[in-house]
């Protein structure tokens, strides 16, 4: 991944309302249309106006999923960026900032200044933002781009205000770009050209695309970052596809609603974050118990509590392997990447579908929030539907019991509506016939029998789900095992390690349940050491992975600041390790924002 | 499939009765429960509207009460403890084309579920809520509720409740409900005629049903009710009258009023959202996107 030819990250950052989404996106665009790749992260904070945000956006001839190591281009909106991040730029990189009102205090040797006179440039335009496309102009420039492409992306952004403000946003970007060929040395590795265009999207986006082509119809949800995305591209699509979305009073009836559209043949699905799912949690079991399948998303952030809205963690595991009270059986799947979360989304209804019960996606901010390029070829939206044994036509026959105790442990599903299928679905314990056998007629052998027959059915439909498989060189001297957003992060480190000289493989987790757990101990029996990355104090999928397979491991690299891991991290941490310097690696954090 | 409310005639099928409408097994409630009235009127109910079994969907949560789906023959949902409207409102959602009556217990109504109460009510969502309230929660054996009257003595306030009640009526109004309803289940007749009428009416409806808890409360008793309730429609109520509709809700003394408070019209959530327009219920629809559209969405992406 990073031994991609080319290899660039810019940073913008700002004050929260001084739109650094805008040349943010301006220039992702001007990217994946000449085919680039890109991996975004933005770090912000929890207000409307002031803070500091950060923007770090990393581009690549290469597929990439992290935002890397470096910053190589740096452009400052407020004196606070500069002073906080001068410290992070190395020999030839380059800080481009208005001169006006921005001073860099003590860069190090060899680090290029450029200063736009932005006031000069835009003739004194009262115009707050437009300095920020100035910039755009200077950083197109000296990553040695045309003017062409940041052209047309301007006139995407801002044709809907008006042909004034197009022109306006154009001839600035014109001047900074002018100024720039006029005064700095451009890098010396131009921004290549890609083999085609590609597309941009966050994991939010691709979460709600993959349910949407996995056929969902029902979506509720009730805001909470970092998972608000979703129902922002579910609440912009519906009309056009035909989904109802609904904002609830709260996640309870968020959950309980998705249930009752589920009931009535709607694939239907939910989004929130960890504390919306402790609200959702009661209503998990009852989709379990009524055999109702319904898919829940936890976008993971800082916890507990409230937490630290803004940043990652993964630190629902354990929240959701014990949601809702008793056993019973449900998926639940970690995916690994903006692209995974999509092919997931039909995946896990398929599976939710054939065995009736509910299915939770696990996804953090730094997947959900996140923006990534994508092939659009690799978008598939129109996935393979299987709706298991689902009755959607009337009968004249007697004797449909909902619960039927069949081999398999699946009772065919027969929507409501249909006549000859009225029955009645239970969170109480019932009989085949949904007689409750929980007040009155308790019975120990039917209960006996129900337990099983909703176990049967999910093993059998578990079979479906594909084993983990280790990536990279089965004679590796340490295995790196990590689950869900880290697969990105460990990947590059098993690159940078070879160039330490040790070779590592990775053994990433999608699937929590089913976990296969045979197939992971068979795997990791051969590792020669075993190290866990995860995004969080405790070790929460070590403790999981270990109650499942009794492995034992010789290390840990974690991480619980808020901010996600960089590469580099994962691999310093697993050289001190290996070198015997410590159990436990955390790294520190040099991004401060 | 057809659901609508009144379609008897038109039909070649035999017209059913109450006794259709009996679900398989016989209600497990306390001889002289006022919740067995809330039965038979909602199956009579169901066989002078006409309805068959399978265009109904009942919805209960967790209670005494909530036992209801299974003694009538028709589609059941027995939900959570208070989430019996949330649940009801995604069926209604998925099929909008079932009629939806959601019967839960003044516990599950205005206790826990008290939320989706507010906002089913708000949204005009076109379900019929029965409330079988008996002021008391029956299935935990007796303790307080939200509309147990002040000093009720329960074993949750053996010293007697010092809180005072919830009223049902005047809550629903100011949410917004559009249709507002009080029985007492000691008159089927009457209660029969107020479901009939609440199923028939487009929106949200809600008919709180003083249902006597024989075990648990033995201060609202049918002794009670019977010489107290009074039919606001032979003093000639207007039920498009909020105001003297709020007036008589909060009388509670020898004089408790039943029978239809509010009723007025309004567009239901599933006749605003134009997903609905056409394509029939949801739940039924086939799930592939047509091509024109998801081109579209990732042509906007790059
Ligand atoms: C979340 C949750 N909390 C508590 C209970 C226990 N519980 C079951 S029914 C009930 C109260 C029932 O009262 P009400 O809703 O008035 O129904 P009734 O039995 O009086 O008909 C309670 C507290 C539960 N099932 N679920
Ligand atoms: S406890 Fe009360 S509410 Fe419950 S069945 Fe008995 S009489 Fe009815
Ligand atoms: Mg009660």
């Amino acid at each position: 991944m990073s031994s991609g030819k080319f290899d660039f990250v810019f940073s913008i950052g700002g004050e929260a309302g001084q739109g650094i989404a805008t040349p943010g996106d301006i220039l992702a665009r001007v990217f994946v249309r000449r085919g680039l790749h890109l991996s975004t992260y933005n770090a912000y904070q929890s207000i409307i106006r002031g803070g500091h945000i950060f923007l770090t956006v990393r581009v690549s001839d290469e597929e990439v999923l992290t935002h890397g190591d470096k910053i190589d281009l740096l452009l400052c909106l407020n004196q606070d960026t500069a002073d906080r991040h001068v410290g992070l730029m190395e020999s030839g990189s380059r800080i481009v900032f208005n001169s006006d009102r921005i001073k860099i205090n003590n860069p190090k040797e060899g680090v290029f200044l450029c200063p736009m006179p932005v006031s000069e440039l835009t003739g004194g335009s009262r115009n707050r933002l437009i300095q920020n496309t100035v910039a755009v102009g200077a950083m197109v420039a000296l990553m040695g781009m045309d003017f062409e492409t940041l052209e047309e992306s301007l006139v995407l952004r801002f044709q809907r205000r008006g042909q004034a403000v197009v022109d306006e946003n154009v001839a600035m970007a014109r001047a900074g770009f002018d100024y720039t060929h006029a005064n700095f040395p451009l890098f010396a590795q131009g921004a290549p050209t890609g083999s085609k265009p590609l597309a941009v999207w966050s994991g939010n986006d691709a979460l709600a695309m993959g349910g949407a082509a996995a056929g969902v119809k029902f979506y509720s949800a009730y805001p909470m970052s970092p998972s608000t995305g979703v129902l922002h591209w579910m609440a912009s699509n519906a009309r056009t596809l035909g989904i109802m979305v609904r904002q609830v009073e709260d996640e309870i009836g968020v959950a309980n609603m998705a249930i009752g559209a589920a009931h009535t043949g709607c694939r239907s699905m939910c989004a929130t974050s960890g504390g919306g799912f402790a609200l959702m949690t009661e209503a998990v079991g009852s989709a379990g118990m009524m055999e109702i399948p319904v898919v829940f998303i936890d976008v993971q952030r800082a916890g507990p509590s409230t937490g630290v809205p803004t940043k990652s963690e993964q630190g629902d595991l354990w929240q959701i392997l014990g949601a809702s009270q008793g056993d019973f059986e449900r998926f639940i799947v970690a995916p690994k990447d903006c692209l995974d979360a999509f092919n997931t989304m039909p995946e896990l209804f398929n599976l939710v579908d054939k065995a009736q019960c509910p299915g939770i996606v696990i996804s953090d901010l730094v997947i959900s929030e996140g923006r990534f390029s994508v092939d659009p070829d690799l978008i598939d939206m129109h996935p393979v539907i299987d709706r298991g044994e689902l009755i959607t036509t009337p009968t004249a026959s007697n004797g449909y019991m909902r619960y039927k105790n069949t081999e398999t442990g699946i009772s065919p599903r027969a929507l409501p509506g249909l006549e000859g299928y009225v029955h009645v679905v239970a969170t109480d314990e019932h009989d085949e016939n949904s007689i409750l056998i929980s007040d009155e007629f308790t019975n120990p052998h039917k209960r006996r029998m129900m337990v099983e027959k909703r176990a049967r059915k999910f093993r059998l439909v578990a079979e479906d789900v594909p084993a983990p498989e280790l990536e990279g060189p089965e004679d590796a001297d340490v295995t790196l095992v990590g689950w869900g957003s880290t697969y990105g992060v460990i990947e590059e480190a098993v690159e940078q390690l070879k160039l330490e000289g040790v070779t590592a493989n990775h053994l990433p987790i999608k699937w929590i349940v089913p976990l296969k757990a045979d197939a992971v101990s068979e795997i990791l029996s051969r590792s020669k050491k075993i190290i866990i990355v995860e995004n969080n104090y405790s070790g929460q999928f070590y403790r999981y992975l270990r109650s499942e397979t009794g492995v034992s491991v010789d290390g840990h690299v974690r991480k619980y600041d808020g901010e996600p891991f960089m590469p580099h991290h994962v691999t310093t941490g697993v050289l001190e390790v290996m070198a015997g310097k410590t159990d436990v690696f955390v790294p520190y954090q040099e991004v401060v924002v | 499939m057809t659901t609508t409310t009144d379609v008897a005639e038109g039909r070649s099928v035999a017209p059913l009765t109450a006794r259709d409408f009996k679900g398989p097994v016989d209600p497990d409630w306390c001889p002289g429960c006022g919740d067995f009235g809330i039965l038979n009127s909602l199956q009579r109910a169901c066989a002078e509207m006409g309805l068959r079994p399978h265009e109904l969907l009942v919805v209960s949560g967790i209670g005494c009460s909530s036992n209801l789906p299974g003694y009538i023959n028709a589609y059941g949902m027995h939900t959570l403890h208070g989430r019996a409207l949330a649940v009801a409102t995604g069926a209604k959602m998925g099929n909008h084309e079932m009629n939806v009556i959601v019967t839960i217990g003044d516990g599950d109504g205005y206790g826990i579920g008290g939320n989706h109460f507010t906002h089913t009510a708000r949204r005009n969502v076109d379900l019929t809520c029965v409330v079988m309230n008996n002021q008391i929660y029956g299935l935990t054996t007796g303790q307080v509720s939200p509309t147990s009257s002040t000093g009720m003595k329960t074993k949750s306030t053996p010293y007697g409740s010092v809180e005072p009640p919830v009223n049902p009526i005047t809550s629903a109004i100011m949410n917004g409900a559009t249709f507002v309803a009080r029985a007492y289940s000691g008159d089927v007749r009457h209660l029969t005629h107020l479901i009939k009428q609440a199923v028939k009416h487009k929106g949200f409806s809600l008919i709180d049903v003083f249902s006597p808890c024989v075990t648990f409360n033995l201060d609202n008793t049918h002794a009670f009710f019977k010489g107290r309730v009074k039919k606001l429609e032979d003093e000639g109520h207007d039920p498009s009258d909020w105001k003297s509709a709020c007036e008589k809700a909060m009388m509670w003394g020898d004089k408790i009023y039943t029978g239809i408070f509010l009723q007025r019209e309004l567009a239901s959530l599933d006749q605003q959202e134009p997903v609905l327009n056409e394509g029939g219920p949801l739940g039924f629809r086939d799930l592939g996107l047509e091509r024109k559209h998801t081109e579209r969405i990732i042509q906007r992406m790059m």
